[in-house]
């Protein structure tokens, strides 16, 4: 039984994420939106990881030695400028996409163990990061055409 | 007889409601209202008093004519008193559908100022503004302006930004000029600070801005709610309450604000809630009402979306939990839920400081959303109003971060329809979304725009972050052009400033807080070489060689009618329809939107029959989550299917993150726009660094925690 490499592997993402956030409102303080939201979903993020962790405990009785290169880390660090916050936030989108692919696997695997407990918690985990998801998009979206095409 | 105002206040003329007749009368529409007689179909039981407030020295005998004119602080219609080619004094419009003949002293000087006018364009020369002609000044702009768009990428390089105090016409011109002439997504307004949470709010539940309600409302109602209030923003419709509450039959009232208010003191239930908690106490309220089995069920089921959530929500929002969350005691809550539970006919009215507050658009929503569950929209005496008069048709002309004519950015066939209107290629118009005003000065700040175009608005002084909006307007690389009737300290730091003509001095017309169009004649001549705004931008398209897709010329008017003709097409299908509004029309008194050639009269109130501007090709937005901002996109509105049916939005009470300590909220002054702190609420800690402290409570300077966001501040 490999599920609790899944819930660690979640676990992991979220503390990243969450940790992401605070760092690309840290490396870019002065744009003017950044600061409340990411402060937020970074809490969000926080709560995710302290859902999923005693599920972890759960299931890792039955677990072995964590296969290789099961977590990859996806952010590193903050860059400047324009094209810099594109390209975090970039960063930050594929970082919440594997935590919102993960909640889905986790999903099925707790329909196959019948924990209804766990279903719980991973459905809203998604919940929230599909709006953390939308937000990314929308603020990439916005920056996108003055950082590609306008800025030199 | 005209009464003079010496003490501030005039008399007091106490009126009861209308009888049952009237306001059967009153719910239909205009046409079938003329059919009736005049008493029952027309007008309201409010007692005219015509103010009027002449200059030290002036009286009546020495005015040589008097001009038909608007409020600068509440777009209410009134006459300027003229005399040996100056204004020398206001008095009241007894025909005013908004004011019944009353003034407020503030209009005298609101908004426009007589001395230290610029007379004369400036321009930059060795580091130095000095004296120029028209000539030269505009020959720089444009040589400017057509250098950067030259270059690849050359429309991102415009940034717009505008107070809200220019004329209907002049804001339409202008955004054609920036979204079709230039082609950017970078124009933005002062409405931006607040006025656009308002906006966000009506739109995310009902589909489209605009003020549902008529001021007449008050009249009908037997309930009034003021959500934050804040005098200044609202004299004469606050007189109108005032006189209802000492008639016969009056209105209770329910005040929510965190200061101590003179709306406060009237009020029979005053909440004074903590910053930054409204959210908490709406939620609190909406239970009462639901719990209580005090809302209309049917209205509900007919006419909204969103229901169930709402309610999971708001359940854990008994009155015990928000007393605590707002400071206010349970008992408070309970008898204000019981005010606004019992009440037949209920107007709310947002103020500045609701919409400046923490999660200020899903409290504005819960506002909205108490009238939408007790179906208290659409008939005489149920609406809804924020309170900021003279903004509205700077949303509407699509000069605050929206499209004109209150179109949605994410549906890309109003795109269409903008461009085939403007004969433009879909392409030149940004297909969204727009860039808020702070955004516009960030891009400016790193250097990526480099023209600023700012008319009518001192941000060097009103925007938050002025130290970094000052270095920005400073930098040698941004070209900042400034149009105003005096040196701001905005344009102090331009390198062209164009004398504008002020308040009085130019035609054109507003829109104000119940829709009504009001026309503003023009009273005297403008200082010097100063000019109208419109005439200005008008220069500008003209100097630019804007064209359309035949070469014609893409600003096609050359004055405020041709303007005002211009936006009527731009408005026709729109909830904001002007097409059948004419300065002709004008002339004999306000109207209000929609107002189409069939119709007699404007419709008085929206929504009537709990119909809403949702469906999916007529909605303004397709929603965003009110926490984030991250929009949901077409799919998703779809998928919901609102089919005209209004959104209940729920929300729940967050702290502040911009918070100090144990989460203390911190909010933005009214007046210098800079955050503030409540003093009983800041926390003592080791590292601290003195700061200064406003508020109700104190004033001073007090040793405080600052936080990250204010050390750059």
């Amino acid at each position: 039984m490999h599920l609790a490499h899944y819930l660690r592997l979640l676990h992991r993402s979220q503390t990243a994420l969450a940790e992401a956030f605070r760092e690309i409102r840290r490396g870019h303080p002065h744009e003017p939106d950044m600061y409340g939201v990411c402060e937020r979903l970074a809490v969000q993020c926080g709560d995710h990881a302290r859902r999923v962790e005693p599920f972890v405990r759960r299931y890792e009785a039955w677990t072995s030695q964590e296969p290789e290169r099961l977590h990859r880390p996806l952010f590193a660090g903050t860059r400047p400028g324009g094209l810099g916050l594109l390209r975090d936030l970039h960063d930050l989108y594929l970082l919440a996409t594997e935590c919102d692919i993960a909640c889905t696997m986790i999903a099925q695997g707790a329909r196959g163990t019948r924990d209804d407990e766990l279903l719980d918690v991973v459905r809203r985990c998604g919940g929230e990061l599909a709006v953390q998801l939308s937000w990314l998009r929308t603020r990439m979206r916005h920056a996108a055409p003055q950082a590609l095409v306008v800025a030199t | 007889m005209p009464e003079p105002i010496a003490d501030g206040w005039g008399r007091r003329t106490p009126y009861g409601p209308p009888g049952g007749v009237e306001r059967l009368a009153a719910a239909l529409p205009g046409r079938l209202r003329d059919c009736l007689p005049a008493e029952i179909g027309l007008g309201s039981p409010w007692p005219v008093r015509v103010d009027i407030l002449l200059d030290e020295g002036v009286t009546e005998a020495d005015v040589d004519m008097w001009v038909q004119g608007v409020s600068p602080v509440h777009a209410d219609a009134l006459d300027i008193a003229v005399s040996d080619g100056r204004v020398v004094g206001l008095r009241g419009s007894a025909a005013d559908r908004a004011g019944h003949g009353r003034l407020d002293p503030g209009d005298r000087h609101g908004g426009h100022a007589d001395a230290g006018r610029l007379t004369r364009p400036l321009v930059r020369e060795g580091g130095r503004l000095v004296e120029s002609d028209w000539q030269t000044a505009m020959g720089r702009i444009v040589s400017r302006s057509k250098e950067l768009l030259d270059r690849p990428g050359g429309w991102g390089r415009f940034g717009f930004y505008t107070g809200g105090r220019l004329l209907l016409e002049e804001h339409y011109t202008l955004a054609v000029i920036a979204r079709a002439g230039i082609g950017t997504p970078h124009l933005d307004g002062g409405t931006r600070i607040w006025a656009a949470t308002a906006a966000a709010a009506f739109t995310a539940s009902f589909g489209a801005d605009g003020q549902p309600g008529s001021y007449t409302d008050v009249d009908h109602c037997d309930a009034i709610a003021l959500w934050g209030h804040d005098m200044g923003e609202s004299r004469v419709l606050w007189e109108r309450m005032l006189d209802r509450r000492l008639g016969p039959r009056p209105p209770a009232m329910v005040a929510v604000d965190p200061g101590d208010s003179r709306a406060a003191k009237e009020a029979d239930v005053h909440l004074a809630v903590r910053p930054g908690t409204y959210v908490a106490l709406a939620d609190a309220l909406l239970h009462e009402l639901i719990a209580g089995n005090r809302y209309d069920p049917a209205y509900v089921d007919a006419h909204t979306v969103g229901f169930p959530e709402v309610w999971r929500v708001v359940e854990a929002y008994p009155p015990k939990r928000a007393a605590e969350i707002c400071g206010v005691s349970a008992a408070q809550i309970e008898q204000a839920a019981e005010i606004l539970g019992s009440s037949q006919r209920l107007v709310s009215a947002m103020f500045q400081s609701f919409y400046r507050s923490n999660q200020a658009t899903a409290a504005a929503c819960q506002v909205n959303n108490l009238h939408l569950l007790r179906g208290m929209l659409g008939r005489p005496g149920a609406g809804v109003f924020q309170m900021r008069p003279s903004a509205q048709h700077a949303r509407e002309t699509g000069v605050g971060g929206d499209l004109p004519g209150m179109r949605n950015w994410d549906n890309p066939r109003h795109v269409e329809e903008l461009a085939e209107l403007w004969n433009v290629d879909p392409a030149v118009v940004p297909q969204g979304p727009p860039t808020h005003a702070m955004q516009i000065f960030r891009y400016a700040e790193q250097g990526s725009i480099e023209l600023l175009w700012i008319s009518a608005a001192d941000p060097a002084v009103t925007l938050p972050h002025i130290d970094r909006v000052r270095r920005t307007l400073e930098g040698a690389d941004l070209f900042v052009v400034v149009q105003d009737t005096v040196l701001t300290e905005t344009a102090r730091l331009a390198d062209v400033v164009l004398p504008a003509a002020g308040w009085a001095e130019k035609r054109g017309t507003v829109t104000g807080a119940d829709r009504t169009v009001h026309l503003c004649d023009k009273a005297v001549e403008p200082p010097g070489e100063a000019r109208p705004d419109l005439d200005i931008f008008l220069d500008y398209a003209g100097r630019m060689g804007l064209c359309d897709r035949d070469g014609a010329p893409l600003v096609g008017w050359h004055d405020p009618e041709s303007a005002f003709e211009a936006w009527k097409a731009c408005s026709k299908g729109r909830p904001c329809d002007y097409t059948g509004i004419t300065y002709e029309r004008l002339r004999a008194g306000g109207v209000q939107w929609p107002c189409t050639p069939s119709s007699g009269h404007g419709a008085e109130r929206l929504y009537a029959g709990g119909r809403f501007p949702t469906e999916f090709e007529h909605c303004q937005t397709f929603g965003h989550d009110l926490a984030t901002g991250a929009e949901w996109g077409a799919d998703r509105y779809r998928a919901t299917d609102p089919r005209g049916r209004a959104f209940l939005h729920a929300a729940e009470h967050e702290p502040s993150p911009e918070a100090l300590g144990d989460g203390v909220p911190l909010y933005w002054d009214p007046v210098s726009k800079q955050p503030v702190f409540n003093v009983a609420a800041v926390p003592a800690t080791k590292a601290a660094e003195a700061a200064e402290i406003g508020g109700e409570q104190a004033e001073g300077v007090v040793s405080l925690e600052v936080s990250q966001r204010l050390e750059e501040v």
